[in-house]
């Protein structure tokens, strides 16, 4: 199995409580968590990456258990290996886009060097034509440039599978599309197995293998993929 | 004239200590303080604060209290390490740093805590550890705030005195700063050397105020 998923747990926010019970399993390699808004999407990523902690469940990705409250395994998200791209891309304010490239390729105390040498980063900025902006800070660049540079940081250290937390919903419409059809290119490319959360119909038609869609924090239905174009 | 320059060195060294310290314990509790989540958090954060609050010359005698030599724990560090706080210019480095402490915590909490958390999730997920992600990015996201509070620290142990006088007393050379030295000029009617040191006390507030102007908007300015 690529994906499997079981999770639950209960937040409360105020007075208000909300259960989350998710539970999907699924072989594609792109697969597209779908619903509303409050439904539990972003929750669901964060606990698969884990940088939010479930009250219980398991987490499989690529074969490899990442989570699993019944043997008390629970991998840090370091040690998880997972490419996680942020609904606002969380780019680091005070790095320019190559030192945000380059982050998670320096494992001590120290930000890399602004001229640091690295083929690797060499390599992305390419990949996503970043050239022109390499030297360039995060308020300094425009929508699709964060998003590729949230792409290239989260995919240099080959991760085993990419998360993404609604990664066009910042982006106006034509360069939606676009990036929509570079985000399919690139997948098909890497091979990586792809877990992306949305509520636009669009992404669904456009990247989803198979969709699990959620709501009030469980899954209503997954339906295949023919049904999903339908 | 002689000993205004005296007294300015050995404030400039009390001012200086104490910000040192203050620096590395406001950024660890005023950090601590920001994310942990424990019973009782209001009110050590109101002790924390209380301070800036508390006439100088209570938080004087407190000290006294605590680290005198007739106190445990004054004796203790008479006896087994021999330190003497009490009347020593350490004494007027722990009077200052208590007096201004609650200037760097609390400008240290208050930074760490407009810190978008999402940004240290994403170090996380690119495999950075903990006590990196916070010279990485918290500590440089945080150090705009931290700097001014030190700045605020720095000039108010420059000007400390009811806590300094309580605990280290006024001696010539060896814990008379520079407030205190004014205060003495004026006491035995020196009016020459207060005036001096009322001139040169006035010039170092005004060249950290200035210093503390371009230092900060610079950065500003610099990141955008």
């Amino acid at each position: 199995m690529t994906w499997d998923v079981c999770l639950q747990r209960v937040l409360r926010h105020g007075g208000t409580r909300f259960d989350l019970n998710v539970r999907f399993a699924s072989d594609v390699s792109r697969l597209v968590l779908y619903g509303p808004s409050g439904a539990g999407k972003t929750q669901t990523l964060k606990m698969i990456a884990g940088i939010a902690r479930p009250d219980g469940g398991c987490v499989a990705v690529a074969g490899r258990t990442l989570f699993d409250s019944a043997c008390g395994l629970d991998l840090s998200p370091q040690q998880r290996r997972l490419a996680y791209v942020f609904q606002d891309y969380a780019l680091f304010p005070h790095l320019s886009v190559r030192q945000n490239i380059g982050f998670g390729r320096r494992r001590g105390w120290l930000n890399p060097a602004p001229q640091v040498d690295d083929a690797a980063v060499d390599r992305w900025i390419a990949a996503f034509h970043l050239e022109s902006v390499a030297w360039h800070y995060p308020h300094q660049l425009s929508g699709g440039q964060r998003q590729r540079t949230a792409l290239a940081r989260a995919l240099v250290n080959d991760p085993t599978a990419l998360l993404l937390d609604e990664p066009f919903a910042a982006l106006d419409k034509a360069l939606r599309h676009r990036l929509r059809d570079e985000l399919k290119d690139l997948q098909a490319q890497l091979r990586l197995p792809m877990l992306l959360i949305t509520h636009d119909d669009e992404d669904v038609h456009v990247l989803a293998d198979q969709v699990v869609q959620l709501h009030a924090g469980r899954v209503v239905e997954a339906p295949s993929l023919q049904e999903a174009h339908a | 004239m002689e000993g205004a320059w005296v007294a300015l060195a050995l404030t400039l060294k009390v001012a200086g200590w104490a910000t040192a310290l203050n620096l590395v314990s406001g950024v660890a509790i005023g950090f601590a303080m920001a994310r942990a989540r424990f019973p009782g958090r209001d009110m050590l954060d109101a002790l924390l604060t209380l301070p800036m609050v508390m006439p100088p010359t209570v938080l004087g005698y407190y000290l006294l209290v605590l680290i005198g030599s007739h106190s445990p724990l004054g004796s203790w560090l008479i006896e087994h390490l021999g330190i003497r706080l009490v009347f020593t210019w350490q004494g007027a480095v722990i009077a200052a740093m208590v007096v201004s402490f609650p200037l760097v915590f609390k400008a240290a909490r208050a930074a760490f805590e407009t810190i978008d958390p999402q940004l240290e999730d994403a170090a996380r997920t690119l495999g950075i550890h903990e006590v990196a992600i916070f010279f990485r990015v918290t500590l440089p996201l945080a150090w705009r705030g931290i700097l001014a509070g030190l700045l605020l620290s720095f000039a108010r142990s420059l000007g400390e005195f009811g806590a300094t006088l309580m605990v280290a007393g006024s001696i010539p050379g060896r814990t008379q700063t520079l407030s205190i030295a004014v205060y003495e000029a004026v006491q035995a009617g020196q009016d020459d050397t207060a005036n001096f040191l009322v001139a040169v006390t006035s010039i170092i507030c005004v060249a950290v105020l200035l210093s503390a102007g371009r230092l900060l908007p610079g950065r500003v300015a610099a990141r955008g």
